[in-house]
């Protein structure tokens, strides 16, 4: 496998070597970027895989041995909706504007305290430029999702028992068994919940189900380009997550409810809700 | 819209079927409770009313639940909740507290109320209303004394058992969107209560409608001693009802928790009409003056003296007024409580569709189908006190 170490060793023995090596600056930008190159393409073309984040890579997937959360770092988060047009094309969610597993919230609090949020197509469309600039006084991104609570409403009022919390913590439905009553919709206080137009039936942030179980992280996590959302175990183990927690002041959304989510914000406004 | 909504709020999610519903389980409770007045507590006035408003509460009972089920996205899945109910979801108990007042109470009520006169139909009548009301008896033909007293008194014990039943049945419905904590238009102790005591007021009001129409169609003379004690009654139930109404609406003030502004701005902007005009002023403040001086609640014969056809004019007036109002209420909790989003930041907006599953056609279809039903079984089993079979033909 080409290394990055290997490159400066393998250029001055083809030519006459100079008393001095000397590099122009064209060359050794040149040089640069071919290391990088070669240092990257391999894990850029999946030759060389990351070490896995989440799940275990070996024997059939056992639900009692994770338990996951996501964290997620409103400070690093830069509002490009990487993650939200990730979340819809993995996950099959309707690309009309008003279905989101995830989306992103922008927050502008003026001097005056006035708060302004908005999310242009759950930020798909960006955000308009801010007007009188010379007002804001603080500025965020917010990413919003639904938050796997420990004690989640949405599975309390289920008529059938269609959504559940399984054994790793996800709340997850069942779209065979789901009678599209709408009660969980109404349940949810994050506004994570809609009932899916084709399917008829209520559809939410799985934590990319079919990838945790893989090993894999979930969409949204992998396409984040500044690590805002890190997903993982959360039970004591020496992940990414646990680091996220030890490391963060944290809190959570609308505590006072009860609800014990397990999405959990670092440098979170309390204007946020 | 105006403010932020979550983006997964643009579509609201219960309509105006669902606002039926809680509309129609609170006629069918209020109705009963209407009949036990007569049953239980002896208020001998109300007699003419008791059948007809056992009757009024089964055909209401019957279609409550088809607003429901029109609304779901998967109908067919809808016996689940019966099979595989989740018994920690309020929703899933209506299956139950429906199917136990539907069979246990209604219609064995019914049943021993109506089964002398059953049978005796059947002996009078030829070809297939003879076979229709044989059925009917379920093969408990006999008459004699002892049979009788005992459909008496089982009658009266399970109106005994109706009156929490009742109360069961929609203060339950109350409890479903009372202990929504994520919604805090909702979320209130005192919902379960509020409705029931709507109920009560809107089902007295109902069968006064109904009473003094069929009446009026039927060419009889309105008997004005029962119109006035529901009238009465009527007047009581609605103190009640306004008096737990203001006290929701002032412990919200006076609490004055976070989502108390957009609260404010909801009813300011999007329930005006509906709250403070429908509801407050003709649902309640109109019928509670018109009422308070007109029927014989606050003083015997009322305070003014009116001619008893202006009373009666009154009257029906009044009840139509409160079932606008009891609409309203309903309207108010099940949509009001869609109208701003769960981040307390913004109001949304829900436009009625005409036509559709959910648009307002069904909605009327919904609401004149339980007339339909109640004309069917007035037709197969009389209300009327004038239609009772005479007993020496019971003898043969």
């Amino acid at each position: 496998m080409p290394d990055a170490h290997d490159m400066p060793d393998s250029w001055p023995r083809e030519a006459e070597p100079p008393k001095e090596v000397r590099v122009d600056r064209r060359a050794f930008l040149a040089n640069l970027l071919a290391a990088a190159a070669a240092a990257g393409s391999p894990i850029l073309l999946g030759a060389v895989r990351l070490p896995r984040l989440a799940a275990q890579d070996d024997g059939p997937y056992d639900a009692s041995e994770h338990y996951y959360g996501i964290g997620l770092d409103v400070n690093k988060c830069i509002g490009c909706a990487r993650c939200v047009a990730a979340c819809k094309t993995e996950n099959d969610v309707p690309l009309e504007p008003h279905y989101f597993n995830t989306w992103i919230e922008r927050y502008i609090l003026r001097t005056d305290g006035s708060v302004e949020v908005e999310s242009p197509n759950g930020g798909l469309d960006g955000f308009a430029g801010i007007e009188n600039a010379g007002t804001v006084l603080r500025t965020f991104f917010v990413p919003k999702l639904c938050n796997h609570c420990e004690n989640p409403p949405c599975v309390q009022v289920c008529p059938v028992g269609a959504t559940f919390v399984s054994q790793d913590g996800v709340v997850l439905v069942d779209e065979d068994y789901c009678v599209g009553c709408r009660y969980c919709i109404q349940a949810c206080p994050y506004g994570a919940r809609y009932l899916h137009p084709e399917k008829r039936v209520a559809g939410k942030c799985t934590f990319c189900y079919h990838r945790i179980t893989k090993g894999l992280v979930p969409a949204c996590v992998e396409a984040c380009p500044t690590g805002a959302r890190v997903f993982g175990e959360l039970e004591n183990r020496a992940t990414p997550l646990a680091r996220f927690m030890r490391f963060n002041d944290l809190q959570v959304l609308k505590p006072n409810l009860n609800t014990k989510p397990k999405a959990y914000y670092a440098n979170l406004d309390y204007e946020v809700r | 819209m105006q403010g932020y909504i979550y983006p997964n709020e643009f579509e609201l999610q219960w309509s105006l079927l669902i606002v039926l519903y809680p509309y129609l389980t609170g006629l069918v409770a209020g109705a009963f409770i209407l009949a036990s007045l007569e049953r239980v507590f002896n208020v001998r006035e109300v007699q003419p009313t008791y059948r007809l408003a056992l009757l009024t509460a089964l055909a209401f009972l019957i279609v409550a639940p088809l607003p429901l089920m029109a609304h779901l996205g998967h109908p067919e899945r809808a016996f689940e909740m019966f099979l595989t109910p989740n018994k920690r979801s309020a929703m899933a108990m209506f299956g139950f507290v429906y199917a136990w007042y539907l069979m246990v109470v209604l219609l064995l009520e019914i049943w021993f109320d109506y089964r002398r006169d059953i049978v005796i139909w059947a002996r009078q009548s030829t070809g297939i209303r003879r076979w229709i009301y044989y059925g009917l008896t379920l093969g408990a033909t006999d008459l004699s004394p002892r049979t009788l007293a005992f459909d008496d008194s089982a009658g009266r014990w399970i109106t005994v058992i109706g009156i929490p039943s009742a109360f069961l049945l929609h203060g339950y419905v109350g409890f479903i969107f009372g202990s929504v904590k994520a919604n805090p238009w909702w979320s209130s102790v005192l919902m379960p209560v509020v409705f029931l005591f709507s109920a009560i007021v809107s089902g007295i009001a109902l069968v006064l409608v109904i009473y003094m129409l069929t009446t009026m169609l039927r060419w009889r003379k309105i008997d004005m001693a029962c119109l006035d004690k529901l009238a009465q009654f009527l007047f009581y139930a609605l103190i009640v009802d306004a008096s737990l109404e203001s006290l929701d609406f002032i412990h919200r003030l006076y609490e004055a928790e976070e989502s108390i502004d957009i609260l404010a701005q909801l009813v300011q902007n999007r329930l005006f009409i509906s709250l403070i005009v429908l509801q407050l002023l003709i649902g309640t403040l109109i019928p509670l003056v018109a009422l308070g001086f007109a029927s014989p609640a606050l003083r015997k014969g009322g305070f003014l003296r009116i001619p008893p056809e202006l009373r009666q004019l009154i009257y029906l007036v009044a009840a139509v007024f409160v079932q606008i109002g009891i609409f309203s209420i309903r309207w108010n909790v099940v949509i009001g409580g869609q109208l701003f989003s769960k981040s307390l930041r913004g109001l949304t907006v829900y436009k009625v569709q005409l036509l559709g599953i959910e648009g307002l056609a069904m909605t009327m279809v919904l609401l004149a189908l339980p007339f339909v039903i109640l004309w069917v079984l007035a037709k197969l089993l009389p209300p009327w006190p004038d239609r009772v079979p005479q007993d020496d033909v019971a003898a043969t």
